[in-house]
């Protein structure tokens, strides 16, 4: 990156900065002649002694003559303002271009950082600094030529215009600005280092938020919320006192550039005045002289504010790119580099020869050296702080050693580019990210490399791959398609699916995706073949529930001509899913709609007092229980907090009379009724009289329901795929029963029979791929995060897998399981596995025991096994 | 199936034959009335249990893995209690029971169960009663086991 603001400015802007300038002087004949303009028009056009007048050849009388003066001055100003128009588009797109490329240098060298320096720096202060701090850059960019010529043409412009007038009235609108000049700029500079010092607290800030986003956890686990605020609130205080010299400097500042620019008129009207009094100059001229003294104050202080913000600006970048260059930056040209053509396959040897790391002045490793035959089964075991991590991640290619070198095949690991590290080579960290996405996304992470496919071009990607080039942005389109199916053995984006149920498999990841296909909504419309298939699938479970009277107890099939007892009130009246707002479960009893077939079917009354009843119930019920107890969160229909409300409420009303009940209240008890499952409550409320009302109004329902509402619900069919629904639900397409014992198991055991029987079961995991994972895989658990992130591994198909510690987030049959089926599917090539469980050492061809960043003990299980050695010790010792 | 035929069913258990009627019907509405068929596990050996039954209709058989195979050790019915063992003591389910008939039962989460407990000490009493009563059982059967040969069928607890 370029060292001061300017070079950078020179480097990557000069033409357009060029271009601006042009256009910029430009406008300045203009300007002259909107001055000069209003001058001939008073002391000509309007002088009363002459009648005619010539203009270009022809003679004009003073009317005329006027009016075209006039239509002239309209000209001009109306030019003048086009070109100052283009003038700032132009500087906007060039600011905004210079703006685009410096945050991608900022970013490119992100993520050229070495890894030890994210440790140091604050994530929130990076996006500060890329985000907001560089903000104000980008419009000094645009203006960096354009203002001081424009503004500094347009001072100048006037004061020639003055002069020519009259050189003492010139002399007397200029006589302060040495005074400003020399002022002004040491206030300011005082005024900018307050603003530095805002800048690096603000930094803090960020910091300080960031922290508490990510440690809030440990923060409500402490009770340190006091503790926290107290000090963010300190942060801000600092904030507030620096900003409060600020304003006392800055206003302080522009009172005296008021006062001096008020001064000017002062000299005006004393000497201008005597002037025209003693018939030196015209008034005319005075008028003019007055005139473009107003005008030129505006100029004048933008000059000094331009060089407040110069200033300004060039110390913020130069704080700015000292952070964005650490010792140790990658090379770019080890990231952006092709695999050369020599690029060693591992498979022959690796050989660390004194092999030093240091961070921080600590030793972390400390001449490790061994030799390697490739491939082999590697189990690196030693305590936390024995270095086992650190040449892990150096054997990975992410650490740069200190001294010393890892061969792999002969050739230097460190020399080589991240399109063979990170292609070739695996590694797994102990707490893996996912990143935000579909899980498929994430699977497929680890092979996009380079852009494979092309979008169809089009003009709109024309514009944009021109316009990154134009701010020297990567031109690569993120949108095409990245994925190298060469590196998985596969032709194209059809054959992807069996590859990445294979690596779930193996990671024991498939049967919680095929779960997660089955909560998964599709819409018929863009799958057609699978909503058909599932809708096959729904006919043969109706089929099974319907042959065998020991499954048909589980399920509660949806039927429009008969009440389900499993299904709430609400449920079975709408007979469908809401979709959106309008239906949903606490709206539901408050809508007109709802309301007015009720009423119609004469239902209204009756629920009302149904209503009232499960009121009572509940008071008698949950009285006597603590407001906390979770009672009320499992069971109750009401929240504590309204416990009195409806005590109130049923010494209020008369359930024998529910018309003279306040509508308020009526909908408070119905709503209580359209909440009641018959199967699940067993309050005996919902009568078989009531249920079959229920069932003329849901027959009303449907078939009077406005037009306006229809796509608020989407009605059970049994015919019709419902959107509304996941797949599971679907399927079933009724209620699981309630006190049915293990009925939810033995449903999702048919249903996985029913898929696996018409060949749907890839196809639902397929929907499970698309499970968005959410920020950092917030909506996955850490056990499926770690799994995730190792079969992205998997799928990549490294020639060394790099494991650090990477099973302990799961359980401890699955670790064992996960590892032999890594190990098998690495047979033929090599894995280095960071372990803490000693006793897995047996199943590995060598163990490598680090101790003090020394390697302790290297060889064969079976010879380091005995008592005397660092691994017997070890081993012992677990 | 409805509700006031659950609390009459709880009242005439002996355990919760003096609890408040208002209680048994919290207990029952908290409660789930699950149904199992003849052969289906009510719970088994060795899982972490979070909840006890109470046999409000049929019979299950009680089953402990022993090295042989697995031993059924007793058989429950009407108003006994299942299971109140795992959720007191915290330690996984200390036998199988399976369904010997159409069995009903309610389910007692763990945490209803300690409800349950705590408010009553009748009911506290009336599980030690129980507990201790089966205790005494198993001792005796022991005590015969090492004196004579083994017995894998015992009588009804």
């Amino acid at each position: 990156m370029e060292p001061t603001i300017f070079r950078f400015i020179w480097k990557y802007s000069l033409r357009q900065q060029l271009v601006i300038l042009a256009l910029t002087v430009g406008s300045f004949p203009v300007l002259y002649a909107t001055l000069e303009l209003p001058k001939i028009i008073i002391n000509q056009a309007l002088a009363v002694d002459e009648a005619t007048f010539e203009l270009f050849g022809r003679e004009l009388g003073q009317l005329q003559y006027l009016l075209v003066l006039c239509g002239a001055f309209l000209g001009l100003v109306l030019i003048a303002g086009l070109l100052k128009y283009l003038l700032n588009v132009y500087a906007g797109i060039v600011a905004e271009r210079m703006l685009r490329r410096l945050r991608y240098q900022l970013y490119d060298h992100l993520l050229r950082f070495p890894l030890p320096y994210f440790r140091r720096t604050s994530q929130g202060e990076l996006v500060q600094m890329i985000n907001a701090e560089v903000e104000p850059l980008g419009g000094y960019v645009g203006s960096a030529l354009s203002v001081p010529a424009f503004q500094g043409g347009t001072l100048i412009t006037i004061l020639i215009f003055m002069f020519m007038q009259d050189w003492i009235l010139g002399l007397a609108a200029v006589a302060l600005y040495p005074v400003q000049a020399y002022v002004i700029p040491r206030l300011q500079r005082q005024v900018n280092e307050l603003g530095k010092r805002r800048v690096r607290q603000v930094r803090r800030n960020a910091e300080k938020i960031s922290e508490t986003a990510s440690g809030v956890v440990d923060i409500h686990a402490n009770d340190t919320s006091l503790y926290e605020r107290a000090r963010f609130s300190e942060h801000l205080s600092r904030i507030f006192f620096i900003r409060f010299d600020i304003y006392k400097k800055k206003f302080l500042i522009k009172f005296l550039n008021n006062f001096l620019a008020q001064l000017g008129p002062f000299f005006f009207f004393s000497i201008g005045g005597y002037l025209v009094l003693e018939g030196q100059i015209t008034l005319g001229a005075l008028v003019a002289v007055l005139n473009a003294h107003k005008d030129l104050s505006a100029p004048w202080k933008e000059l000094l504010t331009y060089y407040q913000m110069m200033y300004d600006v060039k110390i913020k970048y130069e704080q700015i790119v000292t952070q964005f260059m650490p010792a140790g930056l990658k090379p770019a040209e080890r990231q952006l580099a092709d695999p050369p053509a020599d690029a060693p396959e591992f498979g022959q040897e690796i050989v660390a020869q004194q092999v030093v790391l240091e961070e921080d002045g600590e030793l972390v490793l400390d001449g490790v050296s061994f030799v390697l035959r490739l491939p082999c089964h590697v189990a690196m075991l030693g305590n936390a702080g024995s270095g086992r991590g650190a040449l892990a991640q150096l054997l990975a290619g992410l650490l740069d050693p200190t001294g010393g070198r890892v061969l792999v095949d002969g050739k230097d690991l460190h020399t080589l580019p991240e399109s063979v590290l990170g292609r070739r080579i695996g590694y797994v960290a102990p707490v893996a990210h996912v990143f935000k996405g579909s899980i498929a996304d994430n699977l497929l992470y680890g092979l996009k490399h380079r852009p494979i496919r092309p979008r169809p071009a089009d003009p709109e990607l024309e514009r944009y791959l021109h316009e990154a080039l134009a701010s020297g942005n990567i031109a690569l389109d993120p949108f095409a398609d990245w994925i190298d199916d060469a590196a998985i053995g596969v032709t194209g984006p059809d054959e992807r699916l069996p590859a990445m149920m294979r690596v779930l498999r193996l990671v024991q990841l498939d049967h919680d995706v095929y779960l997660l296909g089955l909560r998964g909504t599709i819409r018929a419309a863009e799958k057609p073949d699978l909503a058909n298939g599932l809708l096959r699938a729904r006919q043969l479970m109706l089929q099974r529930l319907s042959a065998d009277p020991d499954l048909a107890r589980l399920v509660e099939p949806f039927d429009p001509d008969r009440y389900n007892t499993n299904a709430s009130l609400a449920e079975n009246l709408l007979f469908g899913t809401p979709v959106g707002d309008t239906f949903g479960p606490d709206r539901v009893a408050e809508h007109p709609y709802v309301l007015k077939t009720i009423r119609a079917t004469g239902l209204f009354e009756d629920l009302v007092r149904i209503g009232y009843r499960v009121a009572a119930t509940m008071l008698e019920l949950f009285a006597d229980l603590p407001p906390e107890h979770e009672y009320f969160r499992q069971f109750a229909f009401i929240d504590p907090e309204e416990l009195p409300r409806y005590r109130a409420l049923i010494q209020r009303v008369d359930p024998e009379h529910p018309e003279t009940i306040e509508e308020e209240d009526q909908r408070r008890l119905l709503a209580l009724a359209f909440r009641l499952i018959p199967a699940r409550h067993r309050l005996g409320l919902l009568t078989p009289e009531i249920q079959e009302r229920v069932l003329a109004a849901r027959r009303r329902f449907r078939a009077d329901l406005p037009a306006e509402l229809r796509g608020t619900i989407t009605f059970f069919d049994r015919d019709s795929y419902n959107d509304a629904l996941s797949i599971q639900e679907n399927v079933i397409f009724g209620k699981v029963a309630y006190g049915q014992a293990n009925a939810a198991v033995r449903v999702a055991e048919l249903i996985g029979e029913i898929l696996d029987e018409l060949d749907l079961t890839l196809r639902v995991s397929a929907v499970g791929l698309d499970f968005e994972c959410g920020v950092g895989g917030s909506r996955l658990n850490l056990s499926q995060r770690q799994k995730l992130a190792i079969a992205r591994e998997l799928l990549k198909h490294p020639r060394l897998l790099i494991l650090h510690n990477a099973t302990d987030a799961l359980d401890a049959a699955e670790q064992a399981a996960l590892r032999d089926a890594i190990l098998e599917e690495f047979r033929g090539r090599t894995v280095f596995w960071v372990l803490n469980q000693h006793e897995w050492a047996s199943r590995f061809d060598k163990v490598l025991v680090m101790d003090g960043g020394h390697v302790a003990a290297f060889g064969r299980f079976d010879q380091l096994r005995n008592g005397g050695t660092p691994f017997g010790k070890l081993l012992a010792a677990t | 199936m409805t509700l006031q035929r659950d609390v009459d069913t709880l009242r005439n258990i002996p355990l919760f034959s003096k609890i408040d009627p208002s209680k048994l019907k919290l207990l029952a509405f908290t409660s789930e009335r699950l149904e199992f068929q003849p052969g289906e596990q009510v719970c088994r050996q060795g899982e972490r249990g979070d909840a006890a039954f109470i046999i409000l209709d049929g019979e299950a058989e009680v089953f402990v893995e022993a090295a042989q195979g697995p031993v059924r050790v007793a058989r429950l019915g009407r108003n006994d209690i299942i299971g109140e063992i795992a959720i007191l003591c915290d330690v996984p389910r200390t036998a199988t029971v399976i369904a010997a008939t159409p069995l009903v039962t309610l389910r007692i989460s763990k945490d209803a169960f300690f409800n349950l407990v705590t408010q009553f000490p009748e009911v506290a009493i009336g599980v030690m009663h129980e507990l201790a009563s089966r205790l005494h059982q198993t001792t005796q059967r022991l005590t015969e086991a090492s004196a004579g040969p083994h017995r894998p069928e015992g009588d009804p607890a």
